[in-house]
């Protein structure tokens, strides 16, 4: 109980902090709605290429921009903590009793939610401009997405709390998170790579969200494909918030 | 029984040091104890080791040997009970920015099992008692030194521990504000708040603490009263500057070594020459006519009852009051 108590104290604060600085919300959704607004529609040309997927370049693409969002949006969410680190936050709120998840948690479900508030809004532009979908399937996207997303948040403060550094942070989300999102069929499906690429990417488990979020936008609700992508982000998922937990534990200036 | 009792404690840090990495001592078997209702100082030069202990004894870091024991709880074994009664200011003090100075402390007294409504009466009981009501609405990145200070020290305070770690109270605060501090931890003393302080500050250790420890680099060197510690000093100091210190120095030490009014003699920074006398006003002139007639140049003199720098001098051989000021930038000559 303590735990649900702390952490609903947690979230509720990070909630309100993130809302009286809306611009950050804004900026995240920016750059996946400029893709929507002036890339997808030079996809157009590409539907008719053999091996690209059925539905459309939008319904294609939506799903990928998605897990995009997914991604960048949540990725550099350890900045925040960094400076929460350095003025001393942190060590303020360990002295207290509070539990360490709590802290992980509520920043967390904060991250989740700004990220649903964007993916909807998202959606609802891309749907504007011509890419269908079917409810179930758009529901569970989004739950595959709070997978994904509540992973990567809790691996970003963890890294954080790692280095403790923002230039150190900087580069290594840079390096590590370009070639995930490259490899991941999200800017064009891998059905078009060579073999080399598409044997590399099986080791990507951001290509397994980008896939199932294709199929259950189009409503292939029962592919084996899915079950696949759930899992594994459910899984990364965990193997995050245990080290985020652990991270927070142990935090020092 | 003590409040604080510690026992053979050691903590080291792996640091760059001239881009290698080197094991930094920051406690080298420290030991000591607290009695409950004191104000307890621990006095020293930044990197002495200070922050290091309070971070221990708050539960923030493990320390590598030894045992602690603080509010009654193994601090090994009961961390979470140890912080249901200790409150902790450190030197960045950790207000949330983006938030009010009111809703700080409620979320503060919330995390302490507060329920919502005493929490925030709390919360405006700390508001008024700390005059802190002209700005307590406003959000923290907007407060001047002073006033987060003083919000700072309401966080430590808002589940009324019996025991307060504050890590340099009145670091970079005007004096206004260095006075409104020290008259809120007197306030909080006369209550029976043990206070467990750091400081680098003398006057904030002579006039606050009732008992204080000197640390060093990682080890205590002398722990008392302010007045013990300045009795071992018993006396007076003269201190002169003399024309060719390097030479003339060593020369003054032996002439002066002879009289048997010398207590003893430090050479301290600067170049001068510390000679500890049982009454200054007598010696003075005995010391001036020695060192005139072997034809050594004094070119400036003082006399000045012992300080607690003149202690801090005597047990660790060099000055916190220079070794502050060269850390801040100054004196480098």
């Amino acid at each position: 109980m303590k735990l649900f108590r702390d952490t609903w104290l947690i979230f509720s604060q990070s909630v309100r902090t993130t809302l009286r600085m809306p611009v950050w919300v804004i900026i995240g959704i920016f750059q996946p709605l400029c893709y929507l607004l002036l890339f997808a529609p030079l996809l157009q040309g590409f539907s008719r290429v053999p091996g690209f997927p059925p539905g459309g370049a939008m319904t294609v693409f939506t799903p990928g921009l998605l897990i995009m969002m997914g991604i960048f949006g949540t990725v550099f969410n350890g900045f925040g903590l960094l400076f929460e680190l350095q003025s001393g936050v942190i060590e303020r709120l360990r002295v207290t009793p509070v539990s360490r998840w709590a802290l992980l948690l509520g920043r967390v479900l904060r991250d989740v939610l700004m990220l649903l508030i964007q993916s909807v809004l998202l959606v609802l532009v891309a749907i504007l401009l011509g890419a269908h979908s079917n409810l179930t399937g758009l529901l569970l996207t989004f739950a595959l997405l709070i997978l994904l997303g509540a992973g990567l948040s809790a691996c970003s403060y963890a890294l954080a709390l790692a280095l403790k550094d923002a230039n150190a942070l900087s580069s290594f989300l840079n390096t590590v998170s370009m070639p995930l999102i490259l490899l991941s069929g999200i800017y064009l499906p891998l059905t078009l790579a060579p073999a080399l690429l598409r044997t590399i990417a099986n080791f990507n488990p951001f290509a397994y969200a980008v896939s199932a979020a294709r199929l259950l936008f189009n409503g292939n609700l029962g592919d084996s494909a899915v079950i696949e992508g759930f899992v594994i982000m459910g899984v990364l998922m965990l193997a995050a918030l245990l080290w985020g937990a652990h991270s927070f534990q142990r935090a020092t200036t | 029984m003590p409040i604080i009792e510690v026992e053979a404690l050691w903590k080291s840090f792996k640091t760059m040091r001239d881009r290698k990495k080197v094991q930094v001592d920051a406690l080298s078997g420290v030991d000591l104890q607290v009695q409950k209702g004191e104000i307890f100082g621990f006095l020293g030069p930044n990197g002495a080791g200070k922050t290091t202990m309070l971070r221990i004894l708050a539960t923030l870091l493990p320390p590598d040997k030894g045992r602690a024991v603080v509010a009654g709880y193994d601090l090994l074994r009961e961390p979470k009970k140890v912080r249901t009664c200790i409150g902790y200011v450190s030197q960045a003090g950790g207000a949330d920015s983006m938030s009010t100075g009111r809703e700080n402390l409620i979320l503060q007294a919330r995390l302490y099992d507060l329920t919502a409504s005493t929490a925030r009466k709390r919360a405006a009981e700390l508001i008024s008692n700390l005059e802190m009501t002209s700005f307590a609405d406003r959000l923290v990145r907007t407060h001047s030194g002073g006033q987060r200070r003083r919000l700072d020290l309401a966080l430590g305070l808002v589940h009324q521990p019996k025991l307060l770690f504050l890590d340099e109270p009145t670091l970079g605060l005007d004096p206004q504000s260095r006075a409104q501090v020290w008259g809120e931890v007197r306030k909080l003393h006369t209550a029976g708040t043990t206070i467990f302080l750091t400081t680098h500050y003398l006057e904030e250790a002579d006039s606050l603490c009732d008992r204080l420890a000197i640390i060093d680099e990682g080890k205590i060197v002398a722990e008392g009263t302010p007045t013990q510690l300045k009795q071992q000093i018993a006396g007076d100091v003269i201190t002169l500057s003399l024309q060719n210190a390097v030479e003339a120095i060593p020369r003054a030490e032996e002439l002066l070594r002879a009289q048997p009014f010398i207590r003893s003699m430090q050479q301290a920074a600067d170049q001068q020459l510390q000679v500890y006398v049982e009454r200054g006003e007598e010696s003075l002139a005995t010391i001036m006519r020695t060192l005139d007639a072997a034809k050594l140049n004094v070119h400036a003199v003082s006399l000045a009852r012992p300080s607690l720098d003149d202690v801090f001098l005597r047990q660790t051989g060099h000055s916190l009051a220079s070794s502050t000021a060269q850390q801040n930038g100054q004196g480098r000559s």
